[in-house]
């Protein structure tokens, strides 16, 4: 008896000083975290060979049965974002820019004037739960086309008014990208409204992304500035994203 | 232990299969409770209820006082599992340190292991298929009509852990090998394949087979369960089967059997 009681402490040990073990081993710089992450490529590539141009699963109205669970920054507070909040986005300008041949800077009005798309779809969390809601907005490659995208544009980068995170090195505004092929998905939308009301403040008012077959956080909220660019290696630590430059798949499609 | 003849009984694709799996489910269950702790509660439907109730477990911590208490809600009913679920090692955290790989919270890192380690399991899955289809050893995994014949007196056996070495698989053990390889890892592929919002797009019958995103998920775990049921049945019958001769098949194919006397 007392030989198995100590038989089972030492296991409950070697399980502890185990998980411990491969904490070296998955730290941001070692190779076999490389190694680990190589799946990313793997996963991409067999992802959008299977889904190509195929939509997202839709919903009815009968499934709204909840709010949508805002995360993430809920109430930016930045002294340019909170005026404009403060007059209902009256003086909300989208940028686009970047590789195109016709920058743009759109008022709230003329987004709402463009041909708009509505969706009830499912928000899938990195952290695992998922919210249904309806978006309504307008498609990006609509916008995309009013600016004409050079031929060398690959990757459209979405600068955010949210400060997510502050560093000693000042605040890092939240940055998210999608390659062209998503943003000229059907279902990839810049939604200005949630579940028939405007989108509200928490959701990403005025206007915030929906890439519907990806996860929660490449659907940048608080979208002030659209810019094509070729390569993601500037953009903050070079892998595309503010979550991607912090150890998450940056195509999150899984 | 069992004086017959030698037997060649596993094959080294079998052998190399075997142990990328024990390997790949190793990390996946660790990694997975790691990525279960971002959102340590399991639901019934289609989304995870924040503004209704649809979950039939939850792990939280509350504050009690001068104490952190880990409380586990199963199916409404409440229970405080301080020092295991929800609170362990002095801080909040559904499953402990000892349980999640790495030991400190980090989604992203769990993620990352994860997935590379269900390519690994669904790569040599489907390499160890093909093999065992042409060389036959998928035949000696379904029990057949004998088999089950023999079902009552295999149970009964076991139960007195009176173990009987063959050139073949008994019957409890063909159950038990067939329902892991062609039910329970087929179900975490696909109840994983069914949490990605990409393959959401290429199958979304895999949505209505399951019932939803969040009741895949909830299976996701449920299976992971069974085989760690599975593991700790298998180990017991290692043990004491005759964990040498075990060892030595998995290893390197060859079975001492028992005596024969005809």
């Amino acid at each position: 008896m007392i030989d198995r009681r100590h038989l089972l402490l030492g296991s409950a040990a070697l399980a502890l000083s185990g998980c411990k073990v491969f904490d070296s081993a998955s730290g941001s710089d070692s190779a076999l975290r490389k190694l680990f992450a190589s799946h990313e490529g793997l996963t991409r590539t067999t992802q959008r060979a299977l889904i190509g141009d195929r939509l997202a699963p839709e919903f009815s109205e009968a499934d709204i049965r909840q709010g949508q669970r805002p995360n993430g920054s809920t109430d930016p507070t930045g002294a340019e974002y909170r005026r404009m909040a403060e007059t209902g986005f009256r003086d909300y300008r989208l940028t686009v820019t970047g590789l195109v041949d016709s920058p743009q800077s759109l008022s709230f009005a003329d987004l709402t004037a463009l041909p708009s798309r509505s969706q009830i779809t499912r928000h899938d969390c990195v952290e695992g739960w998922s919210c249904i809601a309806k978006w309504q907005g307008v498609p990006l490659g609509t916008v995309l086309t009013l600016a004409t995208p050079k031929v060398t544009a690959r990757y459209a980068v979405f600068h955010c008014f949210d400060a997510i995170e502050r560093s000693l090195s000042g605040e890092v505004f939240y940055y998210e990208s999608i390659d062209l092929i998503d943003a000229f998905h059907p279902q990839t939308i810049l939604a200005y409204a949630m579940n028939g009301a405007p989108l509200p403040v928490a959701n990403g008012a005025p206007l915030r992304l929906r890439v519907e077959r990806q996860l929660g956080y490449k659907m940048a909220k608080y979208v002030h500035t659209i810019e094509l660019v070729d390569s993601l290696a500037t953009l903050g630590f070079g892998k595309g994203s503010y979550w991607a430059d912090r150890g998450y798949e940056w195509y999150a499609g899984i | 232990m069992p004086q017959g003849p030698l037997v060649y009984r596993q094959r080294l694709i079998t052998r190399i299969a075997h142990w990328v799996w024990a390997v790949s489910l190793f990390f996946l269950m660790l990694t997975g409770l790691q990525i279960f702790n971002a959102h340590p509660s399991l639901h019934i439907g289609k989304e995870a209820g924040f503004q209704y109730d649809n979950a039939i477990l939850e792990i939280g911590a509350r504050q009690d006082g001068d104490t952190l208490r880990g409380m586990t809600r199963l199916f409404g009913a409440e229970f405080d599992t301080t020092g295991l679920l929800g609170v362990s090692g002095g801080e909040a955290r559904a499953i402990p340190a000892a349980l999640t790989i790495p030991s400190y919270q980090s989604l992203a890192t769990g993620r990352v292991i994860h997935f590379f380690f269900a390519w690994t399991l669904v790569g040599t899955l489907a390499l160890w298929l093909a093999a065992s289809a042409l060389n036959g050893h998928l035949r000696q995994l379904v029990p057949t009509l004998a088999d089950l014949r023999a079902l009552p007196r295999d149970i009964a056996d076991h139960a007195r852990l009176r173990f009987h070495h063959s050139a073949g698989y008994n019957v409890l053990q063909k159950l038990a090998y067939a329902s892991v390889l062609f039910l329970a890892l087929p179900l975490m592929i696909l109840t994983g394949l069914s949490m990605s919002p990409g393959f959401n797009a290429a199958a979304p019958w895999l949505l209505d087979l399951f019932q939803g995103r969040q009741t895949a998920r909830t299976i996701h775990f449920l299976t992971m369960l069974a085989l760690l049921g599975f593991f700790a049945v298998h180990m017991a019958m290692i043990l004491l089967a005759g964990p040498l001769n075990e060892m030595r098949s998995i290893l390197t194919g060859w079975y001492r059997t028992d005596e024969t006397h005809d």
